[in-house]
């Protein structure tokens, strides 16, 4: 690997980073800018003059917004996430055990819808136009296009009561066996594939049907090459930074959007936790999640990004 | 054994199907008279408490923000869990009688000031240590004291003092109160080592059921006490485990897929869904739960009597038993008592009248609209009911509008903070137990901010009072000023509608409190 791609990926990191602090001070002045503030939401009701005047010294709110943000930050940086208001939990052992949660059922449903979607991807282009790239592409976007709760639902009344096959619940916990977790979580990872799997398929196949047009494919073509070879070999490469683009975001949302699927099958993810705090106005949690969200949504990215540059035969060879 | 059969088995042994007509259904699905009696005496045989196997209950009612400390106890799933892990001083039986648990005998002197708790020998915490009347006394003590924001506050201020000496606890009390052993049944009043005192949250009594897991809003978990007190009557699961479960569908749906074996609240309208399904049961029983929309008598609008006696008159009531219960209750009449309370006497009912709303909303010179704030969790169909209110006021020229709160913070957020919200009373054992909770000036729980020194007077000479007959007439005179000036307006009673799924034996419809006053997991078996 040369310099050149270094030094880009280097940029890529830095700007990351550099993104990330704009998100942070950006949440940190939007929960600033609510209504009411953190004591007299603590209080509520029983809120009397003194008591307010000495939780805000307490909680150091009397400081300006600046210091307040700075001491925040340093906080968020040394692991240091500060403690629900609502539970008096420390946030960062409580979303420790979550995010892991939440993890976990993305990377199964990843698991499962990458390679399904390119896959299926694939056999469109080399079928396309025929009734088996309509079969799947109509599939895929009748699943997509039904809301998520529906198609949990849906899933919850065929496989979890009608045949009993997977249970309609999905509380995991620590110490869970491999084996029953996955099973748990069989349903939920079913319900997310079904609902990014179409954007993966429709942008595989339009990324490499982009790329047969080109020259070099009817070249392939036309020196015998099988239609599999054709796409594997020439188109597919060619094709990959757009698809990589779109998994990412894909794998973004996997770990960002499933609040409804996890309130469905009662999954203790996430999702699941900021709302519950968004709900309570516990704005501590808040800040972490959102932040916490930012940093996976600005990696996934850079990530994207990256493999992008690196797929990329010109900016590997540059001359 | 097909499922079917093994149903109609179960209602026979449950009392819900005669003999006769078990036979007759078994002959029609082609089974001989011998053997459908044969697996009707399986079925009876069955109905000995089985030892063994994981209970498990789908509940709606936890939080993230729960805490194992009984005094914060307040939604469904602390109190159930509180029911398998907690002891208890005394509580009530399902017939309404009093039931000694770690109390052995209470007595009282004679003008009722003055109560002794004889506490009963070998019962053991949790931790191996013998419950001792020092603890019981700390554990009341506790909850006297303001700081532990207990949600037995409001009565508990009545113990004027607390006093362990050898084996017995003795109270005296402010005022006389010959309901006392009913207000120690309290479900926040678990005895606790110390009271509880060193770390309320520490989820240790002497229960049926010991503590393992315990992470609000997910799940708690317990074992069995091996050297519970009474492991006769209760504690017959290996393991229970309560999981939280806010979403209707998903509790449904994880009952008939056997991952719970019992569920709470149930909605009515699909009750008679849920019932034909096989290996389910409906334990639907009458009590004195009720629904009710509240409104602050201290915050404008609603601090004028006119606009809350329109809002009264303007609700359908019949319609609403009808439409949101489906039958599933009874009708209320704005006081929060009913006929499962000792010395209840009827009120001529209210009924809905668009016109007599009209005039008094008129006379209060309110103008514009009233806010309702309502949400799923406030009660099974409380966005319906809302829907409903809205509609028959708007007959009577009252614009009611809506506003859809969320679910997971209405209790903190908007019940007892808001002026005008719907809600749910669990409902207490005594007339006494329920205004002294809810309706004193001085009780926490005041949720309609009904604060009138004259009832107040009311509450506590009715308190006094030995005499049955004057007593009856005093609470007669408490529920009309209620039902005339309060911020109540109750438009009907529930039913508690659980469901247990299959193989769940030992249920015993309790009026008390939904899933037989919570203690279900704690007193129901697995069949083998």
């Amino acid at each position: 690997m040369s310099s050149p791609i270094l030094k880009l990926i280097a940029q890529r990191i830095a700007l990351g980073i550099l993104l990330l602090l704009a998100i942070s001070v950006l949440i940190f002045a939007g929960t600033q800018i609510l209504p009411g503030d953190v004591a007299q939401a603590i209080l509520g009701q029983s809120a009397t003059p003194e008591s307010l005047a000495n939780l805000r010294e307490q909680l150091g709110l009397n400081d300006p917004a600046y210091v307040r943000y700075f001491h925040w930050l340093g906080g968020v940086l040394t692991g240091d996430l500060g403690t629900a208001m609502s539970s008096g939990q420390d946030i960062a052992t409580s979303i420790k055990g979550r995010l892991w949660n939440t993890l976990f059922l993305a990377f199964w449903a990843a698991i499962v819808a990458v390679p399904l979607a390119i896959i299926l991807g694939l056999i469109a282009v080399r079928y396309r136009n025929g009734w088996v790239d309509k079969l799947i592409s109509g599939l895929a976007l009748a699943s997509t296009s039904f809301p998520e709760f529906f198609i949990g639902y849906l899933l919850v009344y065929f496989f979890a009561v009608k045949w009993q096959i997977f249970p309609a619940i999905s509380t995991v916990y620590d110490g869970m066996p491999f084996g029953e977790r996955m099973q748990a979580i069989a349903l939920p990872a079913t319900a997310l594939t079904l609902v990014v799997l179409a954007h993966m398929m429709r942008m595989t196949r339009a990324a490499i049907l982009n790329v047969m047009q080109s020259a070099y494919v009817e070249t392939a073509e036309l020196k015998g090459l099988s239609a599999f070879s054709v796409i594997r070999k020439h188109a597919f490469p060619n094709a990959i930074a757009p698809i990589i683009n779109v998994v990412m975001l894909n794998l973004a949302y996997l770990i960002v959007g499933v609040v409804v699927v996890e309130v469905i099958f009662v999954y203790p993810g996430m999702g699941q936790y900021l709302v519950d705090h968004v709900t309570k106005r516990d704005v501590p949690v808040v800040q972490a999640v959102g932040l916490i969200f930012a940093a996976v949504y600005i990696s996934l990215n850079i990530i994207a990004d990256i493999a992008a540059i690196v797929a990329n035969p010109r900016l590997r060879h540059p001359k | 054994m097909s499922n079917e059969l093994e149903f109609l088995s179960r209602r026979v042994a449950s009392g819900k199907l005669s003999r006769r007509d078990f036979l007759g259904r078994a002959a029609a699905l082609g089974i001989t008279a011998p053997f459908a009696n044969a697996l009707l005496s399986s079925a009876a045989r069955a109905a000995g408490p089985v030892k063994g196997g994981t209970l498990k209950a789908g509940l709606v009612g936890g939080e993230s923000t729960n805490s194992l400390d009984p005094a914060l106890m307040m939604t469904q799933v602390p109190f159930a869990f509180g029911k398998c892990w907690g002891e208890m001083i005394v509580e009530l039986s399902p017939e309404g009688k009093l039931e000694n648990r770690i109390a052995e005998d209470i007595g009282s002197s004679k003008d009722a000031k003055t109560w002794t708790l004889k506490i009963r020998d070998g019962v053991e915490f949790h931790n191996g240590k013998t419950v001792t009347a020092e603890d019981v006394a700390a554990t009341l003590e506790r909850h006297s004291d303001e700081k532990s924001k207990s949600g037995a506050l409001g009565y508990m201020k009545g113990i004027e003092t607390i006093k362990a000496s050898g084996k017995e606890v003795v109270l005296t009390l402010k005022e006389a109160n010959a309901d006392l052993p009913y207000l120690l049944s309290d479900y926040h009043l678990i005895v606790q080592p110390n009271g509880g005192k060193d770390k309320p949250d520490a989820g240790i009594s002497a229960g049926p059921y010991v503590v393992k897991t315990n992470e609000p809003g997910v799940r708690h978990g317990a074992e069995r006490f091996a050297n519970y007190w009474q492991g006769d009557k209760m504690g017959h699961a290996d393991q229970i485990e309560v999981i939280v479960i806010n979403d209707a569908t998903a509790r449904t749906a994880a009952l008939q897929g056997g991952q719970v074996n019992m569920i709470n609240r149930v909605e009515p309208k699909i009750v008679d869904l849920i019932k034909r399904v096989p290996g389910v049961t409906i334990r639907n029983h009458a009590g004195p739960g009720h629904y009710v929309f509240i409104m602050h008598c201290n915050t404008a609008p609603f601090d004028n009597n006119d606009l809350r006696m329109a809002l009264k008159l303007a609700i359908d009531r019949e319609e609403m038993l009808n439409k949101v219960l489906r039958g599933y209750g009874s009708l209320g009449n704005d006081f929060p008592i009913n006929a499962s309370y000792p010395l209840f006497s009827e009120i001529e009912q209210r009924k809905y009248d668009p016109d007599k709303a009209k005039f008094h909303y008129k006379k209060s010179g309110h103008d514009g609209t009233v806010l309702l704030r309502t949400s799923d969790v406030a009660f099974p169909g409380a966005v319906d009911a809302s829907q409903l209110f809205q509609q028959s006021a708007a007959k009577a020229g009252i614009k009611i509008e809506l506003k859809r709160e969320p679910g997971d913070g209405y209790w903190n957020e908007v019940w007892n903070k808001q002026p005008f919200c719907a809600s749910y009373w669990g409902g207490r054992s005594t007339q006494d137990q329920m205004y002294s909770t809810a309706y004193l000036s001085t009780a926490d729980w005041n949720d309609t901010r009904f604060k009138r020194p004259d009832f107040d007077k009311m509450v506590l000479a009715a308190r006094a009072e030995l005499d049955e007959a004057k007593r009856k007439q005093m609470y007669h005179d408490m529920a009309v000023l209620v039902r005339d000036e309060g911020g109540l307006i109750l438009p009907m009673f529930n039913q508690f509608i659980d469901a247990t799924g299959a193989k769940v034996d030992g249920w015993v419809d309790d009026p008390h409190q939904e899933l037989m006053n919570g203690y279900a997991l704690a007193k129901c078996w697995l069949q083998a």
